[in-house]
């Protein structure tokens, strides 16, 4: 189907149209079910775009909550808010550069985001270097779920499927694996300095 | 309770985190029985969503059982089974007020461009989510709904997020009978965004996108036109060929931010963070509806620049429209269509992971292995 009129053979983009239709409203409400359902533009859940809807809420304001460490927040606001998530206080490097970060850069500037995505691979090390001094710690093969490669059909899943993103799966494990190699490359080769420093 | 943390890029595991205390009277704390793993949840697996702490627990989709509320809550008691909306929202701001619950300025201290998310990173509030055992669930009174009795679990829980927001979608593109509309990706949001645009009296719809079983779904779930756009030189192209070189009326991107198809735009974004998201669905939606036609985004992307084609949805006059969808707007007929049995959500679940496997489960879902389209899972004590 090429989508072009029968009676000229020039495609109706070309023609004061009205674009040629495969099927009817009748063909299509007996194929389709409950086709048409919402087909009054008007009368959709999402319009008009704004509606004053019963929410529940029974404040003009809400009752604060607690704040029991100062919370970070963007400078776009102009007070903290009355609610907010308590996960994972800033901590560490990490935190210093977040805290920063939200401090100094407000939500339009690249170097507010930059910082927090830089701050998030620190964090990432620091985690995983606490983890090497307790009983659990972090296993890139158990956490990456790599196992499943090998249960759920890993291969057949990929292979003749004409996949588009086969190419870069690759990529995965350098992005998982590389900076372990590095960090263990660069501590290998600062031991063996600090050796030969101490052995002249 | 046993909760799924982050520990890093690509990295997971199941720890033992204490129970979620009452933060503010309004708050309930939920014991989760049914949670999913979203598309947008990948983003912050792989890394992608600027602030998002090592040791938080994501999950934006789930319901569960009211275990305990705060002082002020008076809507919901203990024992109540509920859906929860994955919007944190206030219900009295000015957004609210107006309807934008996904804009809610009372809840995200973080950042003002975005609401309030469970389990989406501190850049959506910094709240835990749902894949645990169980969840602070704030403003108790506005945001989760009862479970109907006659509403199966798994259809609730795909209600709080990935049905709501295709639905919402396909709105977005203001669809008229007859409209030919093409949808980019066919995972759930695209499934149902698909089936909507039915509901809303297309004429034609088209999906995009390049893994076969869930183009397989498409046509047999979404009723839909297929095609893999790895078997195309140019897919655009060939959507101007197949639509009477007009286009389509109406393009919905529902792949957001690691959109294959463009080697340099999907590692520059989904591996290196140079960008907010790989954004080539949604070149391929201005580039593919026609002069004068509506593009829907509900694809997630983060807030670092992305490189979009501004200058030709300019001078081909579209309309874009976009928003995280306030999911609770959108019940009341979808639970008329779930009842009615034009929408089946279940229907789409591949997968149901027990908690203590959800590593394994996030590996399936990211890798796109087994056939996955939509991973649920499922906390021990639930």
């Amino acid at each position: 189907m090429t989508g072009t009129a029968p009676e000229t053979g020039i495609p109706a983009a070309y023609t004061p149209g009205p674009r040629p239709q495969r099927e009817t409203a009748e063909q299509l409400r007996a194929r389709i079910p409950g086709w048409g359902a919402d087909l009054d533009p008007a009368d959709r859940p999402a319009v008009p775009r704004l509606q004053s809807l019963e929410t529940g809420a029974r404040w003009d304001f809400p009752e604060r909550q607690p704040e029991k460490w100062p919370r970070e927040r963007s400078i776009e606001h102009a007070v903290l808010t009355p609610v907010f998530g308590t996960s994972c206080p800033p901590a560490g490097l990490s935190g210093v550069i977040r805290r920063y970060s939200y401090r100094r850069f407000g939500e339009g500037r690249a170097a507010h985001w930059l910082l927090l995505v830089a701050a998030d691979r620190v964090d990432a090390w620091e985690s995983h270097l606490r983890s090497f001094a307790t009983l659990r710690p972090d296993n890139p093969v158990t956490q990456t779920g790599v196992r499943s490669e090998l249960t759920h059909a890993g291969l057949s899943s990929r292979i003749g499927r004409k996949r588009a993103d086969v190419g870069h799966h690759l990529l995965d494990p350098v992005i998982v694996a590389g900076p372990w190699v590095a960090g263990m490359g660069a501590a290998y080769v600062g031991v063996r300095r600090v050796l030969r420093a101490v052995r002249r | 309770m046993r909760a799924m943390v982050y520990r890093g890029p690509y990295k997971i595991r199941v720890e033992e985190k204490d129970v979620p205390p009452i933060e503010h009277p309004n708050d309930a704390i939920v014991r989760v029985t049914t949670a999913a793993i979203c598309g947008s949840d990948l983003h912050l697996y792989h890394g992608l969503m600027p602030d998002t702490r090592v040791g938080t627990t994501f999950g934006h989709e789930f319901i569960g059982v009211v275990d305990q509320v705060g002082p002020s809550v008076q809507n919901l008691q203990v024992g109540d089974r509920v859906m929860v909306p994955f919007n944190v929202y206030c219900g009295s701001c000015w957004f609210c007020a107006r309807g934008l619950y996904s804009n809610c300025h009372n809840v995200n201290p973080n950042a003002t461009a975005v609401g309030g998310i469970y389990g989406y990173s501190h850049t959506c509030g910094g709240y835990d989510g749902g894949q645990a055992e169980y969840v602070r669930v704030p403003f108790a009174d506005v945001g989760p709904t009862k479970i109907p009795d006659w509403m199966h679990d798994e259809d609730a829980v795909l209600l709080t997020d990935a049905v709501a927001t295709g639905y919402f979608g396909a709105q977005l593109g203001d669809i008229v009978e007859g409209d030919t509309v093409v949808v980019f990706g066919a995972g759930p949001v695209g499934l149902v965004a698909a089936q909507s645009s039915w509901l809303m009296g297309a004429g034609r719809v088209i999906v995009i996108d390049h893994v076969d079983y869930r183009l397989e779904m498409a046509r047999t779930f979404a009723h839909a036109e297929t095609y893999n756009f790895s078997e195309y030189d140019d897919i655009v192209v060939h959507l101007k060929r197949i639509t009477d070189h007009l286009g389509a009326d109406v393009a919905i991107d529902c792949v957001g931010a690691e959109a294959d198809g463009n080697l340099l735009q999907h590692v520059t974004s989904a591996k290196l963070t140079l960008q907010g998201g790989s954004p080539v669905a949604l070149n391929w939606a201005i580039d593919g509806v026609r002069k004068g036609g509506t593009v829907s985004v509900m694809g997630a992307y983060g807030p670092i620049f992305s490189a979009v084609k501004f200058g030709d949805a300019m001078n081909k006059g579209l309309t874009l429209r976009m928003n995280q969808c306030p999911v609770k707007r959108q019940w009341p007929r979808l639970f008329e269509h779930v009842r009615n049995g034009h929408l089946k959500p279940r229907e789409m679940i591949t997968h149901r992971i027990p908690l203590e496997h959800i590593a394994e489960g996030y590996h399936i879902f990211s890798a796109k292995l087994d056939g996955c389209i939509k991973p649920l899972v499922v906390p021990s004590a639930a």
